[in-house]
């Protein structure tokens, strides 16, 4: 009776779309012409600069991005504002490589992946088309704030509930199809990771879930840190934030589902 | 504040020399001992006839100051019943340690909360605990090189050292006929953070249970050292995401603190009423994980449908569902506009509904109560042996709250709002779960306080810069899991030199250790969840 009285909770991403409320900071949008902050104001390094054929060339890495806001406060608020797209997982820390030529508007901007909203309604239909059968995954934390995991952990609650696309988290790596890591990979995990992943029945696919896994973020690398979790292995999918909200969680899992396909065909030829 | 009786009564119990003096704040008392070797009868002076206990121990690296020593400050704060006449003040032990010859004596036996602090400093920085009952490594694990200490000033932080060949870890274990060992992680089977437990049990009884972690350890309070104050804030705010509100809180309170700033009443009540929602979330979604351990899947799904509702709300006010953003050094970075705190009242009000719905069933469902019922005692004594902090405490008899012993928000204004602190004196799971489900409806009540309370005007106030060196700032701060010690010194030119981190989970870990031997195997996750600790902010 308390189930009917309460109703329906889940969300109907990703078949609809999910609009984060206005203060969500997600990917910046950066607009040349206008004074760019220095490097030295992101707390993580995520800014760079070079000078290069039309001048000063600013680039923003979203793998190592916390999505703070420094950058994108008084006096740069010009030039650099905070998006609301949460949607950024890559399969290649390249494509979440955004430049501009700093004092030139007319130069597009490069970056970041070419068009992850296709990518994930093509992974989308994948789902259906190819496997029709479930994906499960584990969860591994290599040093995580607990941020990623707890995310992670949302994915299964009333409102996300990930089961209902065929996604699923299980308790033994050889019951799964791929892993979730979240965390730099801490030195002292580096070999529990290891083991764990090769304990994953091949191919399997690696997500690296928040900044620290993608890039090292706020912890970078150390002598406790690799600084990533493709320091220690390779990577297949790339989710941004700090952390990144269940649906972006869900989207980069979708991003990577695509990959498990492609990786699967040379076995099956 | 001087306080003759204590200062005298540490000059007589030391054999050395024994100088007093006022700090790090005004309230606070810093006894500065010339030979290490009074720390134990100092210390016996605090924990006995004073009735204090040990709040943090923090070693630092002075070899390229005048002095050239490595200095340990063993701080202390009084633990007196609340009966509203208890002091907010630290006392600090300070000793200088050669260098050279780098050991202190233990106090480890007699105080047993500072066991893995002298394990920590230990591995950190090399000052050996002489008489410690318990030497094994802690923080560094296997095949971290000999001789090698990451905290010393010398030591280059920035890069990965190498994996040298290890033998495997010691565990303590109980032996015996009919005993065995089951061990369990790092790598756990659901989502949650690395831990490794090493069970010794008799049947199904629990006899030992050997806890391992710092899987976590990511070298943060290194990473820390020489960043500009506004840097070192980000950081500090992502040492852990569920305390991300209460650590970015103590951090700029340690820091607002050297830079000799008080902060505008309404960032005051901004910063009060994200460490309300901080703790509020957590609750409520901690309730619904002890339903999980109690195979209550009904409690279970609807915690977590109020969490992320809670979560959702967060989202709206800080643009980050962990609050990350809301608060900034000298004040709050983001305002509360009319329209987003009559979001948050309609979203306060549906949670108080679904919560007092939740217990109610809980309650009365007599499978659930008997799982909770005398399952993971923890007892007063030990409690306090321990000093455990925040729920974990109050269920056991012991009546400790950060917000009204070391008052900070909107509770360290002119007109402190009242807080009543919930105690319970059973130390089980049930009265763990009580706690809870009390403080989350006393949250409910302050948020709602402070809104009332909030007035137009500033954000935030400009902090001096460079900040003034060579300064210490300390603070506490109840964070949803109990009581967080927060330390930040700057160096001459006003940046990190070094910032330590007491979380109130580093002090439960052993109490779950203990509560868990009064359990059977298969309750152990339940007793885990009961306590709910972070190890990320234990492992730093």
């Amino acid at each position: 009776m308390n189930a009917l009285r309460t109703g329906v909770v889940t969300t109907r991403y990703p078949s609809e779309p999910s609009v984060p409320p206005d203060r969500f900071r997600g990917a910046p949008v950066l607009r040349p012409g206008s004074q760019m902050p220095p490097p030295a104001v992101c707390p993580v390094g995520a800014l760079s600069e070079r000078v290069d054929v039309g001048g000063r060339h600013v680039a923003l890495d979203l793998a190592r991005c916390v999505f703070c806001g420094r950058c994108a406060e008084d006096p740069w608020a010009g030039a650099i504002a905070m998006g609301r797209d949460f949607e950024l997982a890559a399969r290649s820390r390249d494509d979440l490589r955004i430049e501009v030529v700093a004092d030139d508007p007319t130069v597009p901007t490069v970056g970041p992946a070419p068009n992850p909203v296709a990518e994930a309604a093509s992974a989308s239909s994948e789902i259906h088309r190819v496997l029709g059968r479930s994906l499960h995954l584990r969860h591994l934390d290599a040093g995580s704030c607990n941020a990623c995991d707890w995310e992670l952990a949302a994915l299964l609650n009333p409102v996300y509930d990930v089961r209902r696309l065929g996604i699923d988290f299980v308790a033994s790596p050889r019951h799964a199809d791929g892993v979730v890591v979240t965390g730099p990979v801490t030195r002292n995990l580096e070999t529990a990771v290891r083991r764990t992943v090769e304990a994953v029945p091949d191919p399997r696919i690696v997500i690296a879930v928040g900044a620290c896994a993608a890039s090292g973020g706020i912890v970078g690398e150390g002598y406790a840190s690799a600084g990533g979790v493709d320091r220690v292995l390779p990577v297949d999918v790339y989710i941004p934030g700090c952390p990144p909200r269940p649906e972006a969680i869900l989207f980069g899992i979708l991003v990577a589902l695509g990959r498990l396909d492609t990786r699967r065909l040379p076995r099956e030829a | 504040m001087a306080d003759p009786g204590l200062t005298d009564a540490l000059r007589a119990c030391v054999v050395g020399s024994a100088v007093a003096g006022v700090g790090p704040r005004p309230s606070d008392l810093t006894v500065r001992l010339g030979d290490p070797a009074d720390l134990p009868a100092a210390a016996a002076v605090l924990i006995g006839p004073h009735a204090m206990a040990l709040a943090t121990v923090v070693a630092t690296d002075e070899t390229a100051m005048p002095e050239g020593d490595l200095k340990v400050r063993y701080v202390f704060e009084p633990t007196a019943p609340g009966d509203g006449a208890k002091v907010d003040r630290f006392v600090t032990l300070l000793i200088s340690v050669d260098a050279a010859r780098p050991e202190v004596p233990s106090l480890t036996i007699a105080v047993p909360a500072a066991n893995w602090h002298e394990r920590e400093m230990q591995d950190l920085f090399g000052i050996v605990p002489v008489g410690h009952p318990d030497p094994r490594t802690l923080v560094v694990h296997d095949g971290w090189p000999q001789g090698v200490f990451p905290l010393r000033k010398a030591f280059d932080g920035s890069r990965r050292v190498p994996v040298e060949p290890a033998n495997e870890f010691p565990h303590l274990v109980a032996e015996g006929e009919g005993v065995f060992e089951i061990p369990v992680g790092p790598i756990h089977a659901g989502i949650i953070e690395p831990g490794h437990f090493r069970f010794t049990s008799v049947g199904e009884t629990v006899l030992h249970l050997d806890v391992r972690l710092f899987y976590t350890h990511r070298g943060l309070e290194k990473r820390m050292e020489g960043l500009s104050p506004l840097d070192a804030f980000y950081v500090a705010e992502r040492i852990c995401g569920v305390c991300s509100v209460a650590h970015g809180l103590g951090y700029c309170e340690a820091l607002e603190q050297i830079a000799g700033v008080d902060i505008p009443p309404r960032a005051r009540l901004i910063r009060s009423i994200a460490l309300e929602l901080e703790r509020l979330y957590n609750h409520v979604g901690d309730i619904g994980n002890m339903c999980a351990g109690a195979a209550f899947h009904y409690g279970t799904a609807t915690g977590m449908r109020l969490k992320e509702h809670l979560q959702q709300m967060n989202e709206q006010l800080a643009g980050n569902r962990f609050l990350r953003g809301l608060l900034v050094p000298g004040g709050a970075r983001l305002d509360l506009s009319d329209d987003l705190l009559r979001a948050l009242h309609a979203t306060l009000q549906e949670t108080l509904a679904g919560l007092d719905n939740l217990m109610g069933r809980i309650e009365a469902n007599p499978s659930v109560v008997d799982r909770l019922d005398d399952t993971g005692v923890l007892r007063h004594q030990a409690a306090l042996d321990l000093a455990v902090a925040g729920v974990a405490a109050r269920a056991s008899g012991v009546d400790r709250d950060a917000r009204r012993d070391h008052p900070h928000g909107a509770f360290a204004g002119p007109t402190p709002p009242d807080l009543h602190v919930v105690t319970e004196s059973e130390g089980d799971a049930m009265a763990r779960m009580t706690v809870r489900a009390l403080e989350a409806r006393e949250s409910i009540r302050l948020v709602g306080e402070f809104v009332r309370r909030l007035e137009p005007g500033p954000l935030s106030v400009a902090l001096a810069e460079p900040l003034p060196g060579r300064r210490i700032g300390i603070s506490a701060i109840e964070s949803p899991r109990g009581e967080a010690v927060h330390w930040l010194r700057t160096d001459a030119g006003g940046h990190v030199d070094r910032y330590h981190l007491r979380s109130p989970s580093y002090h439960n870990w052993p109490a779950v250790a203990l509560a868990a031997e009064t359990a059977i195997v298969p309750d152990f996750p339940l007793v885990n969840k009961s306590f709910e600790l972070c190890y990320s902010c234990t492992d730093r």
